[in-house]
């Protein structure tokens, strides 16, 4: 691939992961079309068209360069904090429970921005963190503290779901920075321990009950179990082939809740069948992939750190979400990168794509856009 | 790949960081692609293994079942005329399960359906003591408009299904409620032996008394069915398929429909039962018990007015007296009582000078007739009912002989119908006394049996077995399903000589020199045969039976059967606590006619009923209308066991169950002489001089 017609900056942009992408996302904007009943409005539209405009944003981020994200770590970590307690004072001053800001096109969660700027802050942290020191409390404290900060503020809305991964996103690069590994399996025993007892003694009644119901979610069919047990219904129902494009009877009348956000996969699942499911799964495949392989090319410790930290984050929510819809994961409300409808959930995932694809050029063009 | 590198970190240098980036990198990637794995089979579990299933479980989601509860088999008299049948109406029910706000929902149906207040009351009763899943009626019969203004608020009100359908509907109302019984929703009992989802359809009712309950099979029918398409909200979609229902089948019944509603409104305002026999087949034609309750009122269970009236009337509404009140029955087993004489060998001219009562032992007995019959033959003993002449000749041929004829001809019998219970009552002899109270049989209770006092009870259905049988000489069986060619009868072996006799003086108890000359028949060339009887209460020096207190007066007793030479229809008549015999014969008088000239019998219950304040469905209305006014809301609770059957709240029979030992001789009931008028018992004249208690010298 010498020479082309096609200009450079096109050929450029790394196609082996958009085009998977794109396809995954007209894929979601078909299923919505479907959950709405066979209407355009209001999700099948806004979602593509959300879509191109966040791609656009990744292109253009692409072209920062690593001293722009460096530089920019820290404010934009503190800005995304300084949001996030100001959501959360004005939620308690209007006594209401509003936890996002409104953009006009979209509405804004704070929390859904602390999910790239934990991974940024944290690869800006242990790049400038000497390397002895990474084996000792000067690594793990300064990094614990700037992950509970956010994450005490997110549990507290409450949203267990983004707390957990925004703490999935910091231990991640926790962990590839290269902190000793025994922290790791000494916080994963501790973990084990606590969990029980923090089950027998400091849960109430009615959170306890909603973990034996993620347990068995066939004892409450009509109460928490019923999201879990009407989405395995949905995509068991599917079969291999599904029932046919908008003949989900679970989405369409109206067993299956959340169809169109937390639940989509189960939504495509039944109209698509294992097929589409595996279609799915395909495309996570093939983009977190890529992600990993910048990675790896990564030329510093930086780079290296925020793109692995960027593939974990669209990966979490990617796993938890279909985890979750299968019967495998609590329902913790996490929606699925690029299909569930949601302004918030596609500017994270694309500002994830667009870092990695930054990164892919520092590599290619070690100078951008300064 | 190195662990033990991986976890024992040395001394860290930027290339180890970076080496162990590398290493942790592709730990991290084998998580994820394990993972993806670990979904691929997941998924593929659930959508390929588990497909059947979950489809299984999307169907039921989808597709909603409602059944359509059959149309219940209409119950029809002898000419094919319905005494029960199904009329369409436009009903509304609420499942408690599915209520949010109950006491909000109900305010709104009162509004919408324009409730009265004791209708609102009623309901929330019924909804403080349904169970989830049953259905509890809110109204039927509703006009269009306002089962409208409901079906168009459905989202408002959530558990609250307006339907099309069917109720059960009784033409003629009270005249049939002891007889043909009542629906009513399922109770929990009848839920729980009996798992069927018909009956906790909202609409759909079972037989609670009488027939509908022991026809219930029959009657019921095969629900149809409406599959549709329903959304989580329960809000349909579209219809899928429907499947008609198919009605339960019809039960043909002996009753001749237009005389039992007759027989019912000729009772008037007396406490008492009619029962009408046909003397070739026994089928029973009439079958009256009043007063009695609307069964068309009962469908929706028993609100508190209702109950109110029900519980305060002295007359027990809710007790069949056919089969379930038991009453001495008075000089009417004397026509038995002389046919076991004639049997024994006893001439029928063999006489007693009657001189107004009988030397037993140490006590006198008296005849009815203080001033003495005379010579008195079996005959006359019969039709002037001459209590002296039974007293002596059954010392004579002995009490077992007398009961076998009493059992023989029916009495103490219990028989072949599809009812819900019968009281038996007692033909009592020696053996029965020494088995139940362990003493032996003294004269003076074969003296008082003689008269139908003492121990003897029987009931109004076995009274008219006894004048059919008596009538007929066979051994007729009551029969009330209806068969075109009904069993013949066997012959109860009684020389025809007999009958006759005994027919012609029954004969002139009504045409001849008898005790009711007022019960002839208005109908040329058709002469009825009769017995009357009175039956004592309590004893004289409590009351004299005619007046006073309700309760204390004798039961009035008639059987009787037209034509008297050639027997075709049979009758008893009972009027509980009537004053004597002088209330019974009227009403069988106008029975019978009824059955020869419906028009003649029909102007003189017109007139009597303009003096009743109007036929029995009139008269309880108009007392609905006085209780609400008087009570509203106010009225208590109905008691639990009157929600599930109205008639088992009613079960205790007349007599009490304890029967007491008679010690003591009875003094003859007296027989009135002047035919008391049935108007009103407080506007009937006091008859006969009241014999008084003659005690032992």
């Amino acid at each position: 691939m010498s020479r082309s017609i096609v200009p450079v900056q096109v050929a450029r942009q790394p196609w082996q992961m958009i085009l998977p992408l794109t396809a995954l996302v007209l894929f979601g904007s078909a299923v919505l079309y479907s959950a709405a009943g066979g209407h355009l409005q209001p999700w099948a539209v806004t979602h593509v068209i959300r879509f191109a405009v966040f791609l656009g944003m990744a292109v253009v981020m692409s072209r920062f360069s690593r001293e722009l994200f460096k530089l920019g770590s820290y404010p934009i970590y503190f800005a995304v904090l300084i949001l996030l307690i100001l959501v959360e004072m004005l939620g308690a001053i209007g006594g209401g429970s509003q936890r996002w800001l409104n953009l006009g096109f979209m509405t804004l969660q704070p929390s859904e921005l602390m999910k790239p700027a934990i991974v940024l802050v944290l690869a800006r942290f242990f790049d400038a963190l000497p390397a002895p020191m990474t084996a000792s409390w000067r690594g793990l404290v300064p990094a614990g503290g700037l992950i509970a900060v956010p994450a005490a503020f997110v549990i507290i809305q409450p949203d267990l779901g983004t707390a957990l991964a925004i703490c999935f996103g910091g231990v991640v690069v926790m962990f590839l920075a290269g902190l000793p590994l025994r922290w790791f399996v000494a916080g994963g025993l501790a973990g084990m321990i606590i969990a029980p007892l923090a089950y027998f003694f400091g849960l109430h009644d009615y959170q306890r009950k909603r973990v034996l119901i993620f347990m068995d979610p066939e004892s409450d069919p009509l109460g928490s179990g019923y999201h879990i047990t009407q989405s395995k219904i949905a995509i068991g129902s599917g079969g291999i082939f599904g029932k046919g494009f908008g003949n989900g009877s679970q989405s369409h009348l109206e067993y299956l809740p959340e169809s169109h956000t937390d639940f989509v996969f189960a939504t495509m699942a039944e109209e698509w069948g294992l097929v589409g499911g595996l279609f799915v799964l395909l495309v996570f495949a093939l983009v977190l992939r890529w992600g990993i392989g910048i990675a790896r090319r990564a030329p510093d410790r930086f780079s290296q750190l925020l793109a692995a930290g960027m593939v974990a984050t669209i990966f979490f929510y990617a796993m938890i979400n279909t985890m979750m819809v299968m019967g495998l994961a609590p329902v913790v409300g996490i929606p699925l990168p690029f299909m569930s409808h949601g302004g918030s959930s596609m500017m994270t995932n694309m500002i994830c794509i667009g870092t990695l694809m930054a990164i892919d050029r520092w590599r290619v063009r070690p100078a951008g856009l300064s | 790949m190195n662990w033990k590198a991986i976890w024992r970190m040395p001394t860290t240098s930027p290339a180890l960081l970076r080496q162990s980036f590398e290493r942790r990198v592709v730990v991290l990637g084998a998580i994820q692609g394990g993972l993806g794995v670990l979904l691929a089979s997941r998924l593929a579990y659930l959508s390929v293994a588990q497909n059947e299933k979950y489809q299984l479980e999307a169907e039921s989601n989808r597709v909603n079942l409602t059944l359509i509860p059959p149309r219940r088999g209409w119950v029809l008299d002898r000419n094919g005329a319905p005494l029960a049948s199904n009329r369409a109406d436009f009903r509304v029910d609420v499942i408690p399960e599915r209520l949010i706000d109950a006491d909000k929902t109900v305010n709104q149906l009162g509004q919408l359906l324009q409730l009265t207040a004791i209708e609102v009351q009623d309901l929330k009763d019924k909804l403080d003591k349904a169970h989830g899943f049953q259905p509890v009626e809110v109204k039927s019969g509703l006009d269009w408009e306002r089962f409208a203004a409901v079906s168009v608020r459905l989202p408002d009100l959530p558990g609250v299904v307006p339907q099309r359908g069917f109720s059960r509907y009784y033409p003629t109302g009270p005249s049939v409620g002891h007889l043909i019984g009542y629906v009513g929703p399922a109770s929990a009992e009848e839920y729980e032996k009996d798992r069927n989802p018909l009956l906790v359809t909202p609409g759909y009712k079972v037989g609670k008394d009488g027939m509908e309950k022991q026809f219930e099979e029959l009657l019921r029918g095969t629900p149809g069915a409406r599959r549709v398409e329903v959304t989580a909200s329960g809000r349909v979609v579209r219809d899928l398929d429907t499947r008609e229902d198919v009605p339960g089948k019809p039960l043909h019944l002996t009753i001749n429909g237009p005389l039992q509603d007759y027989a019912a409104r000729r009772l008037g305002l007396e406490s008492g039962a009619v029962v009408v026999m046909d003397c070739l087949t026994g089928d029973l034609l009439t079958m009256v018990s009043m007063p009695s309750f609307d069964p068309n009122s009962f469908a929706d269970g028993i609100g508190r007015i209702e109950w109110k009236m029900l519980s305060d009337d002295d007359h027990v509404p809710l007790r069949n007296k056919v089969l379930r009140g038991l009453f001495p029955p008075g000089s009417t087993v004397k026509p038995m009582v002389a046919l076991a004489f004639l049997e024994a060998g006893l001439s029928p001219d063999a006489s007693v000078g009657c001189g107004g009562g009988l030397r037993v032992g140490n006590r006198v007995f008296h005849c009815w007739n203080r001033r003495g019959h005379g010579t008195v033959n079996m005959a006359k003993g019969i039709y002037q009912s001459c209590d002296v002449y039974f007293y002596h000749f059954a010392q004579q041929i002995g009490m077992e002989k007398i009961a076998a004829m009493a059992k023989r001809l029916g009495l103490g019998q219990q028989f072949e119908l599809p009812v819900v219970g019968q009281s038996y009552g007692t033909v009592p002899d020696p053996a029965w006394k020494m088995k139940k109270y362990g003493k032996e049989w003294a004269v003076f209770d074969t003296v008082n049996a003689t008269i139908g006092q003492g121990y003897m009870l029987v009931n109004p259905l076995q009274q008219a077995v006894m004048a059919a049988r008596l009538a007929s000489g066979m051994e007729l069986m009551p029969r009330l399903l209806y068969d075109k060619n009904p069993p013949q009868p066997k012959s109860l072996g009684i020389p025809q000589e007999h009958l006759d006799y005994i027919h012609q003086a029954m004969s002139d108890v009504v045409n001849g020199p008898g005790t009711a000359g007022r019960a002839r028949l208005p109908i040329e060339n058709v002469l009825l045969a009769g017995k009357t009887g009175t039956a004592q209460v309590v004893g004289l020096n409590i009351s004299s039976g005619k007046g006073g207190l309700w309760k204390h007066r004798d039961h009035g007793h008639f059987i009787c059967f037209a034509p008297f030479d050639k027997p075709r229809y049979a009758c008893a008549v009972v009027i509980q606590h009537g004053g004597g015999s002088g209330a019974a014969y009227p009403v069988a008088r106008d029975v019978m006619t009824y059955l020869f000239d419906p028009g003649k019998a029909m102007d003189v219950l017109l007139e009597m009923e303009k003096g009743w304040g109007g036929t029995p469905q009139e008269r309880m209305a108009a007392k609905y209308a006085s209780y609400s006014a008087q009570y509203g809301a106010r009225a208590p609770v109905v008691s639990p066991q009157a929600q599930e059957s109205a008639a088992a709240a009613a079960d205790e029979p007349v007599a009490p169950r304890s029967q007491p030992e008679v010690r003591d001789a009875q003094t003859p009931p007296p027989e009135p002489v002047i035919e008391a008028p049935t108007l009103a018992p407080a506007a009937r004249p006091s008859p006969a001089p009241a014999p008084t208690i003659v005690l032992p010298q």
